[in-house]
């Protein structure tokens, strides 16, 4: 059994964001991070690697400074690093993300009680759409939004967030979950992770690597083979001054009720 | 010369700070308070290895270097004095001279438990007669059979109430002085053996400091470590190490000062303007950063040279002295800056500005440090 975890480095949001001119994200410029839903998404793997001893492998797609984080996955304890990395990818929407994702776990291979994870959403794009598409491309069922796990044999169970409540779903396995914070608190590098880190295997599959998968296709990956194009990216207007309304009866109350609607705040 | 830290280092560097931010901050205020050891703290450090950083993994080590470890120790003590001399007496102290002068059967029976931190050490040298004048131990250690038996007591005890595990030093020859020293492994129960109350001190108020007491105490012939009368070099050789310990200590205090004082002066306006924008805060700000580059290039150079096995007692002599004289200047002047708030116990840098002096003053006071740089020079 292994688990293959699908992350992303993203920028460090709470630093400055900046775009390039094409309105893509001027991803060079940042200070990075791992995405913190796919940091639940690598310890809810290595909860199941530490109770059943299988393997966890970890999958990026960036440039190639993303080995930088890859290591640090290495580190907090998973077995095996890929790095899906050529300019052929560059500007894919999470249509031909999820494409170039799905072949690189073809070329991994999955097996009858192997998992995909991965987090919820990224918080840069902010569609938490790349894990369900890459299911659907491996034609794996799919649990997103899982606030717990728990594997037995070929079924998995999972107890998946709604906006109002909890459902419990079980599912076989090969299957794909997104996980949400509140799955788990993820752990520390360790000291002899680290020192391990630099001798774990880590590949990195090229477009070479992967163009004879029948999902790579030149119309479908990379900044052209995405249907979906940005057109724009603009920094939203910062807010005006603030208003003081005074008063302490219902006209003022009213007031502030119907300004706050008019900003669709309430 | 290479100013570049390793990609292991890099990524340490992060990890640690992380652990600090989230795990050691969040306590730093209470324990200093209420005068507690942080035990949940070093049950996660010893999770993640931080216990016998840069020790063998043969042993139960995390396998990596000095540096890595002098690293850890500043980047505790930017947010938490205490924290950081916990995992410093621990390793330099206790660890360190059972890897560096033990038998392979004391190796395989102690380092184990100690380097996962499963076991706390601690280091008894000082006497309440024997300061700086380490020479005039008073605690006796005489063989009889397969056995030493210890008599006297030992003072200010760093990690004293909750080690397992002691390295401590006596008299087996009065008559021979300096070479009249002997060093035991002694264990929390052996017979004999207790320790004294926790001493309440202005500074590092966490961390566990207390007397030993042996009497009539019973140690194994085979606990004792090195050879009879070569306790004096050991404890010399255990102490030049410590110091780069303490020295990184006293580095992360004046970082963790800057840090807060850099924070507090852009955000706190008077005359209309952030206590940033006069002069006199940048100029101060300037000075304390400076000092504080040039201590950290002494500290890691010290590590350096401990982990290349060059003599580096002269390199970790001057790192301790310049990085604690800076780490008292510094939290001083990191008070100054802010003000009144500064003197109170809702803002952290009067607890940095206590910590911060004893630093001066353990594992070889300034004036000893001046004494091994003097005699480095030559000119004793």
């Amino acid at each position: 059994m292994k688990i293959i975890v699908c992350v992303k480095q993203v920028p460090d949001t709470s630093g400055k964001v900046a775009v390039n001119p094409d309105g893509t994200l001027d991803r060079a410029s940042m200070q990075t991070i791992t995405n913190p839903d796919d940091l639940n998404a690598v310890e809810a793997a290595l909860k199941l690697k530490d109770e059943t001893g299988c393997k966890v492998v970890v999958v990026t797609m960036g440039p190639p400074p993303a080995e930088g984080m890859l290591r640090e996955i290495l580190a907090r304890g998973a077995d095996e690093a890929v790095l899906v990395s050529a300019r052929e990818f560059g500007g894919s929407d999470t249509y031909a993300t999820s494409q170039i994702l799905a072949s690189a776990i073809n070329r991994i291979g999955l097996e009858q009680d192997d998992v995909v994870m991965c987090g919820r959403q990224a918080i840069d794009g902010d569609t938490a759409q790349v894990g369900p598409q890459i299911a659907e491309k491996l034609h794996l069922p799919q649990v997103t939004y899982a606030a717990e796990i728990h594997k037995a044999g070929n079924a998995i169970t999972v107890k998946r967030m709604l906006e109002d409540g909890y459902m419990t779903i079980k599912v076989k396995t090969p299957c794909l979950l997104t996980c949400i914070k509140e799955l788990n608190e993820p752990r520390y590098m360790s000291v002899s992770g680290v020192f391990e880190a630099y001798s774990k295997p880590m590949e990195v599959f090229s477009y070479e690597t992967l163009k004879d998968d029948p999902l790579i296709d030149p119309t479908t990956i990379g900044l052209k083979g995405s249907p979906t194009n940005i057109l724009t990216s603009f920094t939203p207007p910062l807010k005006g001054a603030g208003v003081m309304l005074e008063g302490a009866d219902k006209e003022t109350c009213d007031k502030l009720a119907g300004l706050l609607a008019k900003k669709h705040i309430i | 010369m290479d100013f570049h830290l390793t990609k292991e280092q890099q990524m340490l560097r992060k990890m640690y700070r992380e652990f600090a931010e989230n795990e050691v901050k969040p306590l730093a205020e209470e324990i200093d308070e209420e005068e507690r050891f942080p035990m949940e703290t070093v049950e996660k450090m010893a999770k993640l290895g931080m216990m016998g950083i840069y020790f063998p993994k043969e042993y139960g080590g995390a396998g990596g270097d000095v540096l890595s470890y002098a690293m850890c120790v500043e980047e505790l003590a930017k947010v938490c004095g205490t924290t950081a001399v916990i995992v410093s007496a621990h390793t330099s102290l206790c660890c360190a001279p059972i890897f560096e002068h033990g038998t392979e059967e004391q190796k395989q029976k102690y380092l184990p438990d100690l380097l996962s931190g499963r076991k706390i050490g601690a280091f008894g040298l000082t006497e309440p007669g024997a300061g700086t004048d380490a020479s005039g131990q008073q605690t006796t250690a005489v063989l009889e059979g397969d056995h030493y038996v210890l008599n006297g007591s030992k003072c200010f005890i760093t990690n004293g109430n909750v080690a397992d595990t002691f390295v401590v030093f006596a008299m087996t020859d009065k008559k021979a002085g300096n070479h009249g020293i002997s060093a035991f492994i002694v264990e929390r129960d052996f017979p004999g053996f207790s320790q004294g109350k926790h001493e309440k001190k202005m500074g590092i108020r966490g961390s566990s400091t207390c007397d030993l007491i042996f009497e009539d105490c019973i140690v194994p012939k085979e606990n004792l470590l090195g050879k009879e009368g070569k306790g004096f070099k050991i404890a010399m050789q255990t102490l030049d190490g410590g110091r780069i310990g303490i020295a990184s200590q006293a580095l992360g205090l004046a970082e963790g000062a800057i840090d807060e004082a850099v924070k507090y002066t852009k955000e706190r306006v008077q005359f209309g303007r952030r206590l940033s924008q006069f002069q006199n805060t940048q100029f101060q700000l300037a000075d304390m950063a400076c000092r504080t580059q040039a201590a950290q290039h002494l500290v890691y150079a010290a590590a350096m040279a401990k982990e290349n096995h060059e003599s580096y007692s002269e390199k970790a002599a001057m790192a301790k002295l310049f990085a604690a004289e800076t780490a008292s200047d510094v939290t001083r002047r990191a008070v100054q800056l802010f003000g009144g708030y500064g003197y109170t116990r809702e803002y952290p840098v009067e607890r940095m500005m206590r910590d911060a002096k004893i630093t001066e003053i353990y594992e070889g006071t300034s004036e000893v440090q001046r004494m091994v740089i003097a005699k480095y020079l030559g000119v004793n």
